[in-house]
């Protein structure tokens, strides 16, 4: 055990996360020359491309050091908010953790609020100055940056670049120096975290876990305390670049487990893996269910693909648990699904696995949080909303709550004005206002889920010309003023289209909304009214006017094939879109109220 | 039935919105006409047989070459090919070229060479849109041009173009009436279209000129069927009208999925199941065929293909897409599929079902004809399985 060092990396995206771990699995020859490929850890496609890591993953480097052997675990996390609670799990499997921070661009808030994460934790902190070799660095400052938030020394702090190796040796000298070796007792009966699953669709889904006290042993009857399911533990091992069938995994060490089991939901992240005869009394603390933030119908473009929408969500549920979903029937759409995610940033994820993996093309409707409504008839019987149209009636409503959010917003202080003014328009208040440093201010707001849900992100990169970095946790329900917004196609009432808006912005919004699908629609063989309502009132109205002329003049010999290539492109492009009584809806104009600003 | 293109390269200036291939040098117009003659000389027997019943000369500009040019490429057609007595021999012509010299003597060598029916590129008789499109000739010209021409020739037409920037619905009007004045039998008549790559894309782009606008070409479109359809031209297809008689047979085999030989850089070829076209460059299509190669490249149309094709070429002609042709050449399946796909559009009056002779008839309406392109599309297969 005194051998073993369990660590993560705290850095926010583009800090050099991926290249740094790149560079120290090369550096412990955890990789031979064929197997590089850049970005080693994100094994998804999705991840690679988009440079950011979704699924938690784990590695195991072995590392000889004045004269003896270690075993390093390099548990990599998520890089999204979104993902904060696999975060929190990671960190608990951990005695250390590298803070990577940029030396030109200093710390943001989702590092500080993964760094109290780790602290919390009682983690080993390890500050790391990357990317020291660019020409925009400034690594006295943010030195002073890292000193001023860590309380540490100039001297601990490790400069580094992840690119040319700068530093790479000294880092893994103070992983060993430094972080703790794991504590436990390897006489008490097996009690494990589980802090990541991964869907394999050969072995059914493995299990990553850190074993705290006693010891797995292939064979060995298990039990996950949470699910209370019981299992053999067909093989452990441990995670190199490809996984090592061991016989037994010991007290300290990390490992995966495969049992056989075929649906992700049965592996909690967080749940605490024990022995089946001999239990452990004590669950490990902090697990959670995992609960969706945000809303949305999921409807496939064609209505005959009901089905075939339904299995590939349950084959998606299998190794991606924390997607939810049940049946619903919109009078727009027909029959689909209102699922429930993690943030913006899984919903698009699961669209995009749908179309690649399943080559299902599906509209996704306006996303929303879930609200709670109080009939005037039971105040106090709660009605959980997750849809729009569960709404009740204006007559017949009470009072709606909504959640809302602590903000954390760390950005330069020529910013604070236009980040200011964006989180009041978003209905936010502000609870504190504190400079890290002379240049550099925290802000905290209290802020509606909702308003963050839609074009929160973007607006605020832009506002501060991207130097502000955001971070959020949850703070619970309040009651607000809000109405529902329809949108009317054509006279008729696209439900997929209504969102909850609060009172004082819904006039507004449903202009913006009005205006967008103008845009997004298709001029078609007839003028097409958008209107945007409130009950039985009529907020904005735009006009998509017909289509006078839909033909080239030329069509002779030469123009016949590559006219006829171009109208089969066409026709591609209209079965992407969805029918509304007779008007055709592109897939993407139903995702038009988040773009309102653009 | 067949029906040979030749394709002639040349052009005195370029017009703004043309993106046709030629070129405006004549340096290498003898290597040229040897080229198309060892091209029609290659491909003779891609007819297999056929009598060939039209003979038209496209491009590019057809008048740039002198009567004896033409005669040497028609005498190898002849060479080749059986060729029907009554054959329909076009050339297009531009106002330029035929009044250039002596106008009365080369209509007559036209005539000799057995020429019957001439296109004139007239456009406009308006200064101002022939100076935006950078035509050749001026106002003046195309008068002059049709007077001559319709002394020699009665089976004229005449291309006007509408939906130009600055052109008022009533200089439009004004336009056909001064083409009808001559007493033509045939109009093809296009809404200027912003090609991709042109110098007319070009100049709208730096706003030098307005963009067409969608509703003036469907006003102005309105304007010509009415106008053409009140002196008895029947409009045979989107862009053509003629009397009676006068119908370009050669164009319409394209619209009826007949079989044609395009000869010449850039022309395609279609044999009924395979189209070719030949490389869109004088330099290298001359090369080629020196080297007594065929510089062309070819696809196989799929049964798909060809329906879609039948679909949007049928959409646009007085004939429309015969359920019972679809129902005989491709099977039930594919009918079935049309009528079902169609009845929307039907309902809305885009489209419209017709009995001729026993025959069902799929066509466009007055309402839907100026939207066939997007009608056709919606009616098109992907693929196979969906019929």
């Amino acid at each position: 055990m005194k051998h073993i060092r369990n660590f993560c990396i705290i850095a926010h995206i583009d800090h050099g996360k991926s290249t740094l771990a790149d560079r120290l699995l090369d550096f412990t020859g955890s990789v031979t020359e064929r197997e590089k490929q850049d970005q080693l850890l994100d094994n998804m496609d999705l991840e690679r491309e988009r440079g950011i890591t979704i699924k938690s993953h784990a590695i195991q480097m072995e590392y000889h050091y004045k004269g003896e052997d270690y075993i390093l675990n390099l548990i990599d996390t998520p890089g999204h908010v979104d993902f904060s609670y696999e975060v929190s799990r990671s960190i608990a499997a951990c005695e250390g953790a590298l803070l990577i921070v940029d030396a030109a661009q200093s710390i943001q808030a989702q590092t500080i609020s993964n760094l109290y994460l780790a602290l919390e934790n009682d983690l080993e902190i390890i500050p790391v100055l990357n990317k020291v070799d660019l020409p925009s660095a400034n690594p006295e400052e943010v030195t002073d940056d890292i000193v001023d938030l860590l309380g540490c020394d100039p001297e601990d702090v490790i400069p580094a670049s992840a690119k040319t190796g700068i530093g790479i040796e000294e880092i893994l000298e103070a992983i060993i120096e430094r972080i703790p070796a794991p504590k436990g007792n390897p006489d008490e009966p097996l009690q494990a975290l589980i802090f990541d699953s991964v869907y394999n669709p050969f072995r059914g889904v493995e299990t990553y876990f850190r074993v705290i006290n006693g010891e797995i042993k292939k064979g060995q009857k298990i039990k996950f305390l949470a699910t209370g399911k019981s299992y053999d533990a067909d093989e452990v091992g441990t995670l190199k670049l490809k996984q090592q069938p061991k016989q037994v995994i010991k007290t300290g060490d990390v490992g995966y487990l495969i049992t056989g089991i075929k649906d992700a939901r049965e592996v909690k992240v967080g749940d605490t893996i024990t022995d089946a005869a001999n239990p452990t009394a004590n669950m490990i603390e902090g697990f959670e269910n995992v609960k969706p933030m945000v809303f949305a119908g999921i409807y496939p473009v064609d209505t005959e693909d009901y089905e075939e929408l339904r299995s590939a969500m349950e084959k998606l549920q299998l190794n991606d648990a924390s997607l939810v979903f049940a049946p619903e029937s919109s009078a727009a759409l027909g029959f689909g699904f209102r699922c429930g995610f993690l943030g913006m940033l899984h919903l698009e994820i699961i669209q995009e696995r749908l179309e690649r993996e399943f080559d299902m093309t599906v509209i996704t409707t306006v996303p929303n949080v879930s609200y709670h409504a109080y009939t005037k008839k039971e105040p106090d019987t709660k009605i959980i909303v997750n849809n729009p149209s569960d709404l009740p009636e204006p007559s017949k409503l009470d009072r709606v709550e909504e959640p809302y959010i602590k903000a954390s917003i760390i950005t330069k202080a020529d910013f604070v004005g236009p980040v200011m003014s964006l989180c009041i328009e978003k209905r936010g208040v502000i609870t504190n206002q504190s400079y890290l440093t002379p240049e550099r201010v925290e802000l905290s707001f209290d802020l509606p889920l909702a308003e963050i849900v839609f074009d929160f992100y973007d607006r605020l990169k832009t506002v501060s010309k991207g130097y502000a970095s955001f971070d959020y946790s949850p703070l619970g329900m309040r009651e607000s003023k809000l109405v529902k917004v329809d949108v009317l196609i054509n006279a008729q009432s696209v439900d997929a289209l209504s969102a909850l808006i609060h009172t004082d912005n819904a006039y507004n919004i449903g202009k913006k909304m009005c205006e967008k699908l103008r845009e997004l629609i298709p001029r078609q063989q007839f003028d097409i009214p958008i209107q945007a309502a409130i009950g039985a009132k009529i907020i904005s109205r735009e006009t998509i006017k017909a289509l006078r002329k839909d033909v080239t003049a030329k069509c002779y010999g030469g123009d016949i094939s590559r006219k006829r290539k171009l109208l089969e492109k066409q026709k591609k492009g209209k079965k992407r879109m969805r029918q509304v009584g007779n008007v055709e809806i592109p897939q993407q104009a139903f995702m038009a109220v988040l773009k309102l600003n653009d | 039935m067949a029906g040979i293109y030749i394709h002639i390269p040349f052009c005195r200036q370029a017009c703004h919105y043309c993106d046709f291939h030629f070129s405006t040098s004549m340096k290498h117009k003898e290597e040229m006409i040897e080229a198309l003659m060892t091209e029609i000389a290659l491909r003779k027997d891609e007819m297999n047989g056929e009598i060939v019943e039209t003979i038209y000369f496209g491009g590019g500009t057809p008048s740039r070459l002198s009567p004896q040019e033409l005669e040497q490429i028609i005498g190898e057609v002849y060479k080749h090919h059986a060729v029907a007595e009554a054959i329909e021999l076009t050339i297009e012509v531009n106002p330029d070229d035929l009044i250039e010299g002596d106008p009365d003597k080369l209509l007559q060598e036209y005539k000799a060479i057995g020429v019957n029916r001439l296109s004139i590129g007239i456009q406009s008789f308006r200064e101002e849109d022939l100076k935006l499109m950078n035509r050749a000739h001026n106002a003046g010209e195309a008068l002059k041009c049709l007077e001559t021409a319709t002394k020699y020739f009665d089976n004229i037409s005449v291309d006007l173009i509408y939906g130009i920037p600055g052109l008022s619905d009533e200089a439009w009007k004004q336009n056909i009436e001064t083409a009808l004045s001559f007493g033509i039998p045939h109009i093809s008549s296009y809404a200027l279209t912003v090609e991709p790559k042109t110098a007319l894309e070009h100049f709208i782009k730096k706003g030098v000129i307005d963009d067409p606008s969608d509703d003036q070409a469907a006003r102005q479109f309105d304007i010509l069927v009415e106008a053409l359809g009140k002196h008895g031209f029947v409009h045979y297809e989107l862009s053509n009208f003629g009397n009676p008689g006068y119908f370009s047979i050669n164009n319409s085999a394209y619209w009826q999925g007949k079989k044609y030989l395009g000869i010449g850089p850039s022309a395609h070829s279609y044999d009924g199941t395979t189209r070719s076209w030949n490389i869109a460059s004088n330099p290298k299509y001359i090369k080629s065929l020196q080297q007594g190669e065929l510089p062309l490249e070819r696809e196989t149309l799929t049964m798909k293909d060809r329906y879609n094709e039948y679909l949007m070429t049928g959409l646009r002609t007085i004939w429309g897409v015969s359920i019972d042709r679809i129902r005989s050449e491709f099977g039930p399946a594919f009918s079935d599929h049309l009528l079902e796909q169609s009845q929307a559009h039907i309902r809305e009056g885009y489209l419209k079902l017709e009995e001729d002779e026993g025959e069902t008839l799929l066509k466009t309406t007055a309402k839907g004809k100026f939207l066939a392109d997007g009608l056709a599309s919606d009616l098109f297969l992907l693929n196979l399985q969906e019929s």
